[in-house]
């Protein structure tokens, strides 16, 4: 048959083959240029594999921890309703789009030498603890991490009908039976995936470890990288060290095809579940305590940046201004070429369907355990001999940064489009709505709200973003992370707190722009 | 005139043999067991389901190459017969101009088909302000305005009670008989095949047989209907 039904599809296998070569381009052939420039790999120290070692600690301590602290916090924000939760659960969204150093420079204000911790313990006649090294990092990522894997739970929480706890309390289910029969299943199935996620993430952390690290005993293997990269420009050491992080994220990346990861990273969470079965007064104070001190844990930090940040951003430096302008072209960049490329991903894989289709969404899942500093550093190789991969910064970073944020996108736009297919799909295929006009009439408006949170996601993550960059840009042409960095090891810390302040405010802002347009439709 | 020849369907163990014609403007019921594949013989008349052999064909040719919009059919389903997100007025328009962008006249026509299913002054409206009957006019006035000679009914009024379910067969006569169309009605009720469609496919044990009178039909049922009936 050769209908406008069939030429979408066409066109729609011939974009996603598009975006697919780019990916195994990103994935595998940086890979291949920084193993055959290389020109010889060095042979492994004590060091690498000491930085291996600590790469796979703290991931596990990281994933391990944040799912287990998420369990109790989703579970008292999923049956409580108060006055402010809905801004509580969107500040839970908060720190995974929240620039690393903004977070970094928050926790330092917080648990860091000088920090209110430590200046409690001072007053208490306590001695001071060294925030840094592997609890420092271990600490950032659970930051990180904890509210999204709060946020994941509280979805499974929300899944769970309201007609099942209402059987439950007919039957007369406590909470413990409650929680055998509904919650633990539920948990069962969406833990597994939270924990690999996190786990994934922290793989791959560059920037915590280079500012939460403490030498080489707390060291990542992406952030050895950068060093063999950058100081040593040790190309064989820098392949050596690649291959292995490859290794590493292609195993977990296997994981990832056997474990479900979570389908969705946000929405449907609005309304708490109503429960009968747990409005004892001692659940009620335990529930509340857990969720004081989870946003406390947020909150505190944050508020610690903006309360330095603010007396400094007037008086902050022009360079400041213009990294920070700099910063919101990638992000823009970045979140369009991200967008552009889930769609055509996303409709490919229902297009193919099947074991293709599913092979397919594992390539663009898979970039979830790419790492951006072999991307970087086979990007440089690639770029070097034709021109000067210096002028290339902004935009390699762009698309690295696009790539970086497109499993997330998938996730959140596949099973939506899924839904509106199999929802939706038939009918509108029995109308001849197909290609430009289904996009425009039916894909897009219903799409709306993944497309919207997933726009702010890209924007955020890019905007805040310090990684790839650290490998081209010399001193000028900086992104408002890479400047943020400078201030602070150049102990320029009234500058360093301001633009903080700004890269907070304007990731943010980003953020909720996006998602605030994603959630205008009402109607949907 | 449709005629399915020969057709086989089928789908991992399931199985289901057609070969049967309907007149050109009838009203036929289809009818038998749950999970018979009363349903996946309409899908395969409107492109859902892939036929594993045989044709379909309509006044002649065949149309079973031919994507769901191709067909010179218009198809209501169970559920999601409109889209939420649209309102009445754009749910209609589709059935002329899938990219919305309508003439006037155009508009006309679509005002038009909603007045003559009852919901004058509803063009606005989302199918969440709407009933459960007046969604069921919308998606109605799309059959009346696409004008396809094939309508075919998977049960689309199976949410709704007696009155109002007896009220919208009603309205569907009325539109087949304007347009002249032929009705193909999966049903589970036989007071609805009774009340509008004079013959009926019986689908049951991997084959779909008739048209039969319905009178006649289920005046004396086959063995594989009895059981159905009770």
């Amino acid at each position: 048959m050769n209908d406008a039904a069939q030429r979408a599809r066409l066109i729609i296998l011939a974009l996603g083959g598009v975006v697919a070569a780019w990916l195994l381009l990103l994935n595998f052939g940086a890979l291949g240029a920084v193993a055959w420039r290389a020109e010889g790999l060095t042979a492994l120290r004590s060091a690498e594999w000491a930085a291996v070692r600590f790469t796979l600690t703290q991931a596990l301590w990281s994933a391990g921890l944040s799912v287990l602290l998420a369990i109790p916090i989703a579970r008292a924000l999923a049956r409580r309703q108060f006055t402010g939760r809905a801004w509580l659960i969107t500040l839970m969204g908060a720190p995974f789009i929240l620039p690393t150093l903004v977070a970094v420079l928050g926790l330092l204000a917080v648990f860091g030498r000088a920090g209110l911790v430590n200046d409690g313990l001072a007053a208490l006649g306590f001695a001071r603890f060294n925030i840094f090294g592997l609890h420092g990092v271990v600490l950032a990522h659970v930051f990180y991490n904890l509210p999204l894997a709060t946020r994941i739970l509280l979805q499974g929480w929300a899944a769970i009908p309201a007609e099942r706890f209402r059987l439950a309390a007919s039957l007369g289910f406590g909470p413990r039976e409650s929680f055998r029969q509904l919650e633990g299943p539920m948990l069962r199935d969406l833990a597994p995936g939270a924990f690999l996620v996190i786990f994934l993430i922290c793989l791959t952390s560059f920037s915590v470890a280079l500012t939460m690290g403490g030498g080489p005993r707390a060291t990542t293997v992406e952030l050895a990288i950068y060093q063999a990269f950058r100081f040593d420009f040790d190309m064989g050491r820098a392949a050596a060290l690649a291959l292995l992080q490859f290794g590493i994220c292609a195993l977990a990346g296997l994981l990832a095809w056997r474990v479900s990861l979570p389908s969705s990273l946000g929405g449907g969470m609005d309304r708490p579940v109503q429960r009968f079965d747990t409005n004892s007064r001692a659940l009620r104070l335990w529930d509340g305590a857990l969720i004081v001190t989870g946003g406390l844990f947020l909150l505190v930090p944050l508020a610690m940046v903006a309360l330095r940040g603010l007396p400094h951003v007037a008086g902050l430096p022009p360079e400041v201004w213009q990294a920070a302008l700099r910063s919101l072209g990638v992000a823009l960049g970045a979140t369009l070429v991200t967008l552009a490329m889930t769609l055509a991903l996303a409709h490919a894989v229902l297009a193919l369907g099947g074991k293709r289709g599913a092979l397919l969404e594992w390539l663009g899942l898979a970039a979830l355990a790419a790492s951006p500093l072999v991307i970087g550093t086979g990007l440089f190789l690639i770029i070097r001999p034709l021109a000067n991969p210096r002028d290339f910064a902004l935009f390699v970073t762009m698309l690295v940064n696009a790539g970086m944020a497109l499993p997330f996108a998938l996730r959140l736009i596949l099973p939506a489009l899924r839904e509106i297919q199999s929802t939706q799909g038939r009918l509108a295929d029995s109308l001849g709505l197909h290609g430009l006009a289904r996009l425009r009439i039916l894909t897009l408006p219903r799409l709306r709200r993944p497309l919207g949170f997933a726009a702010g996601l890209t924007a955020a993550l890019s905007m805040g973003d310090l990684g790839v960059i650290m490998l081209f840009a010399e001193r000028e042409g900086a992104t408002l992370p890479m400047q943020l960095y400078r201030l602070m090891t150049s102990y320029r810390l009234d500058d360093a707190a301001g633009a903080a302040l700004v890269l907070l405010g304007v990731s943010l802002a980003l953020f909720w722009i996006c998602d605030r347009w994603g959630r205008g439709n009402a109607g949907a | 005139m449709l005629v399915l020849e020969r057709v086989e369907i089928t789908q991992d163990a399931f199985r289901l043999s057609a070969d049967i014609s309907i007149a050109q403007g009838a009203s036929v019921a289809v009818i038998g067991p749950s999970g018979a594949g009363k349903s996946t013989l309409l899908a395969a008349i409107a492109g859902f389901t892939p036929i594993a052999s045989g044709r379909i064909l309509w006044e002649g040719a065949n149309i079973a190459p031919k994507s769901p919009s191709a067909r010179p059919l218009s198809i209501l389903f169970q559920d999601n017969n409109l889209f939420p997100h649209l309102s009445a007025f754009d749910n209609v328009a589709l059935g002329l101009k899938p990219s919305l962008r309508l003439t006037n006249s155009e508009r006309t026509q679509v005002t038009g088909a909603l007045a003559r299913v009852g919901l004058e002054g509803y063009d606005t409206r989302r199918p969440a302000q709407l009933s459960g009957g007046q969604q069921s006019r919308v998606a109605l006035a799309r059959v009346l305005l696409r004008q396809r000679p094939l309508v075919l009914l998977d049960e689309p009024f199976a949410a709704l009670g007696p009155a109002l379910k007896a009220e919208m067969l009603a309205l569907v006569r009325e539109i087949c008989a304007g347009l002249g169309a032929t009705l193909l009605m999966v049903t589970h009720d036989i007071d609805d095949a009774r009340a509008i469609a004079p013959q009926t496919v019986l689908v049951a044990d991997g084959t779909a047989t008739g048209p039969h009178a319905t009178e006649a039909l289920l005046e004396n049922p086959p063995a594989s209907l009895r059981a159905y009936l009770g």
